[in-house]
């Protein structure tokens, strides 16, 4: 009785594609409040930046994304390493500073890669990224793949200068150049409503000659909806598109933030506007994923993020023999 | 006899061969071609100083005008080179690394590294440096040693238009990233260069002049400061043996010390400021490797720990000359204890 469900909820996303996408936003969230329950534990060593209650974003852009492309991250960088298919348990290792982690344990949590992906690293400067970024999407434009380059960054990093040049060049150059502003309302301890001399990051766009849009952060439909009219512009030619995404971060700036700059709007979010719970409710609501399905994707991540733990936790850490290695191709 | 072009065509003929002979080398920079959205001439100058001059019209899409934007377009050569490209950025004078420096030392220099092996950056960012163009405190500094600091990176400083060729196009070659530094005083200094393209290996220092008494390692353009100074010292019966290390990361230690194990003397001519230097750098070599063969104490002869002056007086002191070398010499050769 398919014309008594309501519109499906996206078009071009078949039950597969949601399953997959669902998939991603589950293993961002388990993978991301495993590590605070673990972090919690003094076991995991360093700066740790999470990105759950954000998950749309990473998932709602990166769904469209493909081996030609590349995305550069931030240093609350987990959700787009995920998304852009980094392994899961070579992550988990990284973090925990293991042999066997995605970067052999020299990186840690900002700094986890592949470039085998097009994943150019989660990044510890904030604005790192977004030049990078023009030089991938140059590379995709010369070479001639269809290939697009995605900066995520911070509204902290939207003030950034590197991040501001990155926006006017892309445009000078017409590059197939996509800027995901991931606006989480704080920079740190500093609201983004002090710290953004605009109304909104997007409202900068005009600035650069490049079309500016705001999504609601939570909804993967939105995030879905406007990342792909950015990147099949950009892959047509037409050059880079700015697009804000506006959400709240579920933890602190950092694991160990007391977050006393903020009220409880986490509690809110989680409650009333959470991006796995609402994308929940209307594919079930449209009939085009069960309730059970979902719950045995989420069993199945469950599992994976635990094996990803326990190997972790077993896995050696590097050794002295590994100290002066990986510096250069040659010397 | 060789032929003879001068520092300046030798670097633009190491581009255009390499561009020739890999697709993947692109040009790109402040003018580079020069003109672009203007009225005259798109190829009008070349870069600042025309090096890459004739190379927009022979590589069509491949020479890339960037506005003034070096955090940009450095990060955006660092990334093209992350994802096959092999790109030569010239970030104009050495002295405006400041505005793009992240990118260099944060990005591209620790990917490798960061990223446990996984990462190829082979960009090449060209730049000039050095003084003697009365262009003053922010045109003029010689900070090769900045990125000789920094791991990841590689750093040459060409002494001659041959020495230039040829390491440029190793530089294009190499899978790390390399700063390339010009001395803008050089531009038109001339030497024999071949025409077919050769290579110039890293971390192998070039025996400039032989000589027993004294030796001289030297940076760059003050490689032929030395010389005129060892024609001098030679002709007061005193042989200085010049080394010209070619590239300061990687340095060649083995050279060096090889030289002040035969001398027993060392003097280091550098045109940066004298704390944290090359000067610095391998005066502590010697004196903890060859510590044992040393006769007196070593010579560094650096510009002062100030700014680059404007004046022609003042710039005239600045920087090292064949006096100061000389003296430093004769200082180690008539050392008694």
């Amino acid at each position: 009785m398919t014309d008594t469900l309501p519109t499906p909820a996206a078009p071009g996303l078949d039950a597969d594609a949601l399953l997959d996408a669902y998939r991603m936003m589950r293993t961002i969230r388990a993978f991301e409040e495993r590590v605070h329950d673990e972090f919690a534990t003094g076991e995991i060593p360093g700066f740790v930046h999470l990105y759950a209650g954000e998950e749309a974003s990473a998932t709602g852009v990166c769904m469209h994304l493909d081996d030609r492309d590349s995305i550069a991250s931030t240093h609350r960088g987990h959700g787009h390493c995920i998304a852009k298919g980094v392994d899961v348990k070579a992550m988990m290792a990284e973090i925990y500073g293991r042999r066997t982690g995605s970067c052999h344990g020299k990186g840690g949590s900002m700094h986890i890669a592949d470039l085998s992906k097009g994943m150019l690293g989660a990044n510890g400067i904030v604005g790192g990224g977004p030049p990078l970024i023009c030089g991938t999407a140059l590379a995709a434009k010369q070479q001639g793949t269809g290939g697009v380059g995605v900066a995520f960054f911070g509204d902290g990093a939207s003030n950034q200068g590197t991040t501001l040049e990155a926006m006017n060049l892309a445009s000078v150059w017409n590059l197939p150049a996509i800027f995901v502003a991931e606006n989480n309302g704080y920079a740190e301890a500093t609201s983004s409503t002090w710290s953004v001399s605009a109304d909104n990051i997007a409202d900068r766009a005009a600035g650069f000659g490049m079309p500016g849009v705001i999504v609601d952060g939570f909804d993967f439909f939105a995030v879905y909806e406007a990342a792909g009219e950015a990147i099949r512009r950009a892959r047509e030619g037409g050059g880079p598109t700015l697009i804000e995404v506006k959400f709240t971060r579920y933890f602190g700036h950092f694991e160990g933030d007391q977050q006393t700059y903020r009220a409880d709007e986490v509690a809110q979010a989680r409650d009333r506007l959470d991006c796995l719970k609402r994308f929940r409710a209307r594919v079930t609501e449209t009939g085009q994923l069960e309730d059970s399905t979902l719950d045995s994707v989420d069993t199945q991540v469950a599992d994976l993020i635990d094996a990803a733990v326990a190997e972790a936790k077993a896995a050696p850490k590097p050794t002295a023999d590994d100290l002066e290695t990986d510096v250069y191709v040659s010397y | 006899m060789a032929r003879t072009i001068s520092y300046r065509e030798a670097i633009n003929e190491a581009l255009a061969q390499e561009m020739e002979r890999d697709s993947s080398v692109i040009v790109m920079g402040e003018d580079n071609a020069g003109g672009a959205g203007s009225p005259g001439d798109d190829d009008a100058w070349g870069g600042v100083l025309g090096v890459t001059k004739g190379l927009y019209h022979r590589f069509p899409g491949r020479v890339l005008d960037t506005p003034i934007t070096e955090s940009a377009f450095i990060g955006a050569a660092i990334g093209a080179a992350t994802r096959g490209m092999r790109p030569v950025a010239e970030l104009m004078f050495i002295d405006f690394m400041g505005v793009c420096f992240d990118q260099i030392f944060n990005q591209a220099a620790k990917f490798r590294y960061m990223f446990g092996g996984k990462a190829e950056t082979p960009v090449v960012i060209r730049t000039m440096y050095g003084a003697g163009l009365r262009a003053a405190a922010q045109h003029s500094q010689a900070l090769y040693p900045v990125f000789t600091h920094i791991p990841g990176l590689k750093v040459v400083v060409p002494s001659s238009p041959y020495e230039a060729k040829g390491l440029l196009i190793q530089s294009i070659r190499d899978n790390d990233p390399v700063i390339f530094c010009e001395h803008k005083a050089m531009y038109d200094t001339s030497g024999e260069v071949p025409e077919d393209s050769y290579t110039i290996p890293f971390g192998e220092a070039n025996v400039v002049r032989d000589g027993d008494d004294v030796t001289i390692v030297a940076i760059g353009r003050m490689v032929s400061v030395a010389e005129q100074a060892a024609a001098e010292l030679a002709s007061a019966g005193v042989e200085a043996e010049i080394l010209d290390p070619r590239t300061t990361s990687p340095l060649d230690t083995d050279t060096i010390l090889e030289s002040v194990e035969n001398t027993g003397r060392l003097v280091v001519v550098d045109e940066s400021t004298p704390r944290c230097n090359l000067a610095t750098d391998i005066s502590a070599l010697v004196a903890k490797e060859a510590f044992g063969s040393l006769r007196a104490p070593i010579e560094m002869v650096t510009a002062p720990h100030t700014p680059v002056p404007f004046a022609d007086t003042l710039e005239d002191l600045y920087i090292p000359d064949p006096q100061r070398v000389v003296n430093a010499a004769k200082a180690v050769m008539e050392w008694k204890r």
